[in-house]
């Protein structure tokens, strides 16, 4: 049985059209969105890279780690969510911690990230928002909620010697609303704010 | 006010698949149904040695799909095989043989489960020229299937249910490869990393080091949905913020996952001469879709559980910028088609919560399901459920003019037995055979107790019926996995195709019967309610026991 005009069989045609559709689909279709994305969006294409003096820091959308060697939190910087990315915001090892509801783990993770954020910041431990104490889906999570910075803003504030309301002001001001007003969820970008806070002065 | 937002997202996707539903609906159907080839498509007939004109039986049909699938699978494993010497292979060694299959397997499954983790397994050269591929001609072939299908129905007296190659090439020339250069420069816009630049190590604000991935991704982010097939180019899939930065690109690939399978029953309702043929269809499709997306919501809301309580909220494995509602609405959406997709984890979800997406899956991905499968699974869900109303009135069952016969009830019954004998078999066979139970208990579950058990039969789901997500925590890439896995998804997608044009066959076969006034009407509310009976009972019948040795006890303990 054959399908073709000349009695060829399947296995001929598949072999020759699957030869054809990688290079239209596996070659010349990304290379064309390639091109329109260096030529038209090339910031967007590129990964949204920011600069701090013309050099890179980082990416606007790529949560990064603000700790010491040791793994510690720096209590300069406005801290992320924990990352279950590698050894924390590795960008090469995207990751969520995978833990399920009653697994004992996390719930050690919880309370011990509670007691150390709620000593960090010198604030109780039931103000704590849930993404402070949970590791985000991808370990990359650039964003914290309103919620999260603010409590953080005292802190910020005592190490930096800046006023409580400069510091409060600013994260006021880098409070990203839900897109269009309703999808999603409010939310701070840390590295933003942080490259915001080295600009700010006493 | 946050139910107000919910409200109002669902209400926009709705809104924008209502606006698709007519115009893409009814250009599928152009499609498959001209008589006129392009130019393009003339000179890749005269290539590959395929006379346009010439329909096939469905033995012929289904040999062409059987060959072609087999040369994707050996194609994407040989890829994987050779990588060291490709080009933009970031330095990456060649993938083993074990998981070359599984991989292969997977994405010509239309499946993209991924027991390996991409951002360390994959270099670019195999995900374009493999992967992405793979992830548009899967999708075609779904599509055809179901338009086989559907041909069986509007056809009398007809030996020839179509040419697979026209449909193939149809489906990829004319909707998947025009809609996702469109769907690629709108992820673009919103952020999504299309350069071959590879890692980048950067010095960090506070002056530790990143390494920072690059990839083209848009253009396989787009195919991956509107294909639902759902592999990711980064390990985390959509909840990497280079593949889905914010809510707003998260809202569109939803849209992108359900524009085809949701406009598939006006393709259908259009070729076979009835739109209300199609909207019963639709209805039954939306309904058990926004019963399932509001329970999920429901049980992630009220994050019940030891630690999503203790942190004030299930916000393990989400992300800030999605929250609760853009989590679970993408986790439904992707379950419900075959996607397997994630912008959250969904081992991670509540215990009840974490039932959802593999209930969804349960239902054979029919609410809509797959491009192309959703439907056909749909169809046969619609034969049984006019044999079941027939019985209960005592004649003999027709369906758009075609008797139900015993030969189509026999079809029908193993196509639904099908997976479920997979999914149950594989997860019995992982924790029954002795040496097998303790390399998955010792190496494979991440989550001790009951959540163990979940993973695994999470594992297979996702596997016999094609969707690739999982309970990410399961370490997949072992022998026992990697193989049993391989197995289910090719059974699990290619057992139902030979079935499905067998009854595409028979159908086109049969001379059409007049409606008389004991044929049971399949366009009004009746028939929806009879269509989401059976879909669900089928589903409940087969899985509860399962169900109730994994979250169902986790979940009330």
């Amino acid at each position: 049985m054959s399908s073709s005009r000349s009695g060829i069989p399947h296995y001929w045609v598949a072999l020759r059209a699957m030869l054809v559709l990688t290079v239209v689909l596996g070659v010349a279709y990304p290379l064309i969105i390639t091109g329109t994305g260096q030529l038209a969006l090339p910031a967007q294409a590129n990964g949204t890279i920011e600069t701090v003096d013309g050099g890179t820091v980082g990416s606007a959308l790529i949560g990064q780690s603000f700790s010491d060697a040791d793994g510690n939190p720096l209590p300069e910087w406005f801290q992320p969510r924990p990352s279950a990315a590698g050894e924390g915001y590795d960008g090469g090892a995207s990751s969520g911690s995978n833990y399920g509801p009653e697994n004992t783990d996390l719930i050690a993770a919880i309370e011990e990230r509670k007691a150390q954020i709620a000593e960090f910041n010198s604030v109780y431990p039931d103000d704590i928002p849930a993404d402070a104490l949970t590791a985000s889906a991808s370990g990359l999570d650039p964003h914290i909620s309103p919620e999260y910075a603010l409590l953080q803003v005292n802190r910020i504030a005592a190490e930096r010697t800046l006023s409580v309301e400069d510091v409060r002001a600013l994260v006021e001001s880098h409070i990203q609303a839900r897109e269009l007003g309703y999808l999603g969820e409010p939310t701070v970008n840390v590295l933003q704010l942080n490259i915001a806070l080295t600009a700010l002065k006493a | 006010m946050d139910v107000f937002f919910a409200v109002l997202q669902v209400a926009t996707l709705a809104l924008i698949l209502t606006l698709l539903y007519r115009p893409l609906g009814d250009y599928m159907a152009r499609t498959y149904t001209s008589k006129k080839d392009l130019k393009a498509e003339r000179g890749f007939y005269r290539v590959i040695g395929v006379d346009s004109r010439v329909e096939q039986t469905w033995q012929s049909y289904l040999r062409g799909v059987l060959a072609f699938s087999v040369v994707g699978l050996l194609f994407v494993y040989l890829l994987q095989r050779i990588q060291a010497v490709l080009p933009y292979s970031l330095g990456l060694p060649a993938v083993p043989e074990g998981l070359s299959f599984n991989t292969a397997a997977s994405f010509v499954a239309n499946t993209n489960w991924q027991s390996y983790s991409p951002d360390v397994t994959m270099g670019y050269t195999v995900q374009i020229a493999g992967l992405a591929v793979q992830n548009f001609v899967s999708a075609a072939v779904g599509i055809a299937i179901a338009i086989a299908l559907v041909r069986g129905f509007t056809r009398r007296e007809s030996t020839t249910i179509g040419n697979f190659w026209v449909d193939l090439t149809r489906g990829i020339l004319r909707l998947l490869l025009p809609l996702s250069m469109v769907g690629a420069v709108v992820l673009l816009v919103g952020g999504v990393i299309q350069n071959f630049n590879g890692f980048t190590e950067i010095t960090t604000l506070s002056g530790g080091l990143q390494n920072l991935p690059g990839g083209p991704v848009a253009s396989q982010e787009v195919i991956k949905n509107l294909g639902t097939n759902g592999g990711g180019f980064f390990n985390a899939n959509a909840s990497h913020p280079f593949e889905n930065p914010n809510a707003w690109t998260s809202l569109f690939q939803n849209v992108l996952m359900l524009m085809i399978p949701f406009s598939l029953p006006r393709t259908f309702g259009r070729m076979v001469g009835n739109h209300k043929q199609g909207y019963a269809i639709l209805a039954v499709m939306g309904t058990i879709f926004v019963a399932s997306l509001t329970f999920l919501t429901l049980f992630e809301l009220n994050g019940a559980g030891t630690a999503p309580e203790l942190a004030g909220g299930a916000m393990e494995g989400k992300e800030q910028r999605f929250g609760i509602f853009a989590s679970t609405l993408f986790g439904s959406t992707s379950t419900l088609t075959s996607t397997g997709a994630v912008n959250s984890m969904h081992d991670s979800y509540t215990s009840l919560g974490g039932m959802m997406p593999m209930l969804n899956m349960m239902l054979g991905e029919v609410a809509p399901g797959g491009v192309g499968s959703g439907l056909y699974g749909m169809l046969v869900l619609a034969i049984i459920a006019v044999f079941v109303g027939g019985l209960l009135v005592g004649r003999t069952p027709e369906y758009l003019g075609k008797k139900i016969g015993p030969k189509e009830i026999k079809l029908a019954s193993l196509y639904i037995l099908v997976t479920p004998t997979i999914v149950l078999l594989g997860t019995a066979l992982s924790f029954a055979i002795p040496a097998v139970r303790a390399d998955v208990e010792s190496t494979s579950i991440w989550n001790p107790g009951i959540h163990g058990l979940s993973e695994v039969l999470y594992a297979f789901t996702s596997a016999a019926n094609n969707n690739g997500s999982a309970f990410a925590g399961l370490t997949a890439n072992t022998p026992w996995f990697n193989t049993a896995l391989g197995v289910a998804m090719l059974l699990g997608r290619f057992i139902p195709i030979v079935l499905v044009l067998a009854l595409a066959g028979s159908l086109a076969a049969q001379d059409k019967v007049p409606a008389t006034a004991g044929t049971l009407p399949t366009h009004r509310p009746q028939f929806v309610g009879l269509l989401i009976g059976v879909t669900i009972i089928i589903t409940a019948l087969t899985y509860f026991p399962v169900l109730a040795l994994g979250p169902l006890a986790e979940g009330l303990q």
